[in-house]
């Protein structure tokens, strides 16, 4: 079975800006995957890109194996989601559904069949005669899904879809379109600058920025085995101390940094004498007793206990801040700001990466 | 004459005295929200506002029209007679425009109702050559223009305005006379041995009244289509819709109070205007508007010429309503 998307060496320049660089990806049939990123990263250029708006500058994009090149996007098999939903303001529910399947021709009685299906589906069944604008943000949100699905694409690509929703419906529609795509089982392209969003729902994560593709892999890979310093600094809350690398041993490294000597894994193979970033998250952080010499001092500055974990920020001897999120049990009483903490870590709880030429 | 003075007087402080107590009236029942009219705009702008404004309705507006529908329902009198006991109301004219007479109703007055339908049809036509010409470019200005192409368009449109309407009008006559550079071209080139008669096949005339009113349609189509969002065209094209497709079902029906508002403006303008008409008609055309006119300057007979006028705007208006209805949109929609 082909792939459902395939980019090969796309490149999306406008003028000067290069929005997307050397991008090459396969995506695979039914898979839940996100683009990941900053805004301004290319994401949404990748969206249109693959939804036929955008035509590469270079590079090909294959949809179920078929090269896409001057393929417009109302003849690919892809339906796109807006930010804004763009729902048709002057027609009603139902007909908003039914748009993609009019302007195919199918024949009226068909049509409505069909519409009446993806009412139940969505949970709308009741609202088919209603205006666009009597809906609920989460009635319109599932308006535009079904307006999707009615065309039966092999691609749904959505558009930060949930941004415009209060915290409390973009969580619960998260399970619901994880929920529908699983139902429905086509390839869903998700796009978003919200980590929660793309951990939770995806079956795999591309993180970009700078319009290039940093990593690719599903939750767990970039969240613990980021391979690049922007995706273990985007991808959750992550503390890096500078060093240059002293010694070698087996998976593992020593570097020297301002605040001692520090160890952590070591997965891109740096050398010694390379410059790294090391990057521990502060809930791998841990108490050390005082007066001991393993980890480092630092002066907390704001405690923010959260019953199971207590968020600590410690200003460390170099003026940076680091943070520590430290369990219940780690802690026998609440750290009062002034004090000051010795901190540590598990070697294999650190990772060290290249630290980039420009920064 | 003092009836008249206190009229003249009376009218304003009437309207003044109705805004109070209109404005009294909103603040005991609640209707208004926030402070009222002069709370808002202190006593002496309120009150500026109120005159102004009744001034301009009442004696801008109102009273001469009312002037005219009372002087079409008048016959016509030399001045010493005016006021005096032949001057009775009567349908005289009304009835001239249909029977020729002011006392027969033998023979209909086939030239003046031909004129009139004639009028009624080419402003129709004239309507829709100027909706078909100014949709892709109000469409182009207001979805794919760039900003800089935007303003360069505006001015292009706005520009050619400043030449005022009489000039255009004999402009397009030297353009399109048989000795004028078309048909010189034209011959030229062996196209055409006879110099062709624009003028009298009333291409000018058609010319003439397209241009003259572009840009009252190009104004209201280009803010309809532009408070368009972007993205229903393209989730339209996303999903699968063929380009005549998106303008029909998705850009016409949100930019219909735009059109209704562009074409209102266009047909009664174009119904009720008078050079080019005089300048480019041809001979054989007799438009509805130049016999007004003449009822006026020709025939000296003021209340015959108020009942055409009359005639004309009366029609005009129901016919735009009419239309407003089959397309089901209210009057305060084409404001929008």
């Amino acid at each position: 079975m082909a792939a459902a998307v395939e980019l090969e060496g796309v490149n999306v320049t406008f003028g000067d800006f290069v929005a997307v660089k050397e991008a090459n990806l396969t995506i695979e049939p039914g898979e839940f995957f996100s683009f990941l990123g900053p805004s301004g990263c290319g994401k949404t250029t990748l969206l249109r890109t693959i939804s036929g708006f955008i035509e590469p500058t270079r590079g090909q994009v294959r949809i179920g194996g078929a090269d896409m090149k001057g393929i417009g996007p109302n003849k690919r098999p892809t339906a796109l989601i807006f930010q804004n939903l763009a729902l048709f303001p002057m027609m009603t529910v139902a007909e908003n559904i039914g748009y993609g399947l009019r302007v195919r021709g199918v024949p009226r009685h068909e049509r409505d069949e069909k519409v009446k299906n993806l009412l139940i589906q969505v949970a709308l069944a009741e609202h088919g005669h209603k205006k666009v604008s009597e809906l609920s943000g989460g009635q319109k949100q599932r308006v535009a899904i079904a307006r999707a699905l009615a065309v039966e694409p092999s691609v749904l690509l959505l558009d930060e879809p949930l941004s415009a929703l209060d915290l409390k419906l973009r969580q619960h529609m998260r399970s619901e379109l994880r929920a529908i795509q699983k139902r429905v089982g086509i390839t869903f392209i998700y796009i978003t600058h919200d980590q929660g969003e793309a951990l939770t729902m995806s079956d795999r994560i591309a993180v970009m920025n700078a319009g290039v593709i940093e990593q690719v892999g599903d939750g767990r890979a970039v969240y613990a085995e980021p391979r690049t310093p922007f995706v273990a600094s985007f991808v959750g809350e992550n503390n890096q101390i500078r060093g240059r690398i002293t010694a070698r041993d087996g998976a593992m490294a020593t570097l020297e940094t301002p605040l001692g000597t520090l160890a952590g894994r070591n997965p891109v193979a740096l050398d010694v004498g390379q410059e790294a970033l090391l990057f521990v998250r502060p809930e791998v952080m841990q108490l050390r007793a005082n007066g001991t010499t393993a980890g480092f001092e630092g002066e907390a500055l704001d405690v923010a206990y959260e019953g199971s974990v207590t968020h600590v920020t410690l200003r460390v001897r170099t003026g940076q801040k680091v943070m520590a999120s430290l369990g219940a049990n780690a802690l026998a009483a609440l750290p009062t700001p002034g004090e000051t903490l010795r901190i540590g870590f598990r070697p294999e709880d650190a990772l060290l990466l290249a630290r980039p030429e420009r920064h | 004459m003092s009836g008249s003075l206190a009229f003249v007087f009376g009218l304003p402080l009437a309207v003044v005295v109705f805004f109070f107590a209109l404005a009294a009236y909103e603040r005991r029942t609640g209707v208004a929200s926030g402070g009222g009219f002069f709370q808002r705009n202190g006593l002496a702008i309120g009150l500026y506002l109120v005159l102004a404004v009744g001034f301009w309705a009442f004696f801008i507006i109102l009273l001469p029209q009312l002037a005219m529908v009372d002087m079409s329902f008048r016959p016509k009198l030399p001045p010493s007679q005016m006021g005096g006991p032949k001057d009775l109301y009567t349908l005289e004219n009304y009835r001239y425009f249909l029977f020729g007479s002011t006392t027969s109703t033998a023979e209909w007055n086939w030239l003046h109702i031909k004129a009139f339908f004639l009028t009624i049809g080419v402003s129709i036509v004239i309507t829709l050559i100027n909706f078909a010409i100014c949709y892709p470019l109000a469409f182009h200005m207001a979805q794919s223009a760039t900003a800089a192409r935007l303003r360069v368009l505006l001015l292009l449109l706005i520009l050619p305005y400043w030449v005022n309407e009489i000039l255009r009008a004999f402009a397009f006559r030297v353009l399109l006379s048989s000795g004028g550079i078309i048909n010189q071209m034209l011959m030229g080139s062996g196209l055409t041995d006879e110099p062709i008669d624009f003028l009298g096949a009333d291409v000018g005339l058609y010319m003439g009244l397209s241009y003259a009113y572009l840009l009252m349609m190009i104004f209201p189509l280009y803010n309809a289509i532009e408070s368009l969002d972007k993205n229903q065209v393209e989730a339209a094209r996303d999903l699968g819709a063929p380009w005549w497709h998106i303008h029909a079902f998705i850009v016409l029906p949100h930019a219909k109070p735009g059109i209704a508002s562009g074409c209102t403006l266009v047909f009664m303008l174009t119904a009720g205007a008078l050079a080019a008409p005089l300048v480019l008609g041809g001979p054989r055309t007799l438009w509805f508007t130049p016999i007004v006119y003449d009822r006026f300057y020709q025939a000296f007979n003021w209340p015959q010429g108020a009942a055409y006028a009359f005639i004309l705007l009366v029609s005009c208006i129901i016919f735009v309503l009419v239309v407003l209805k089959a397309f089901r949109l209210s009057l305060g929609e084409i404001t929008r």
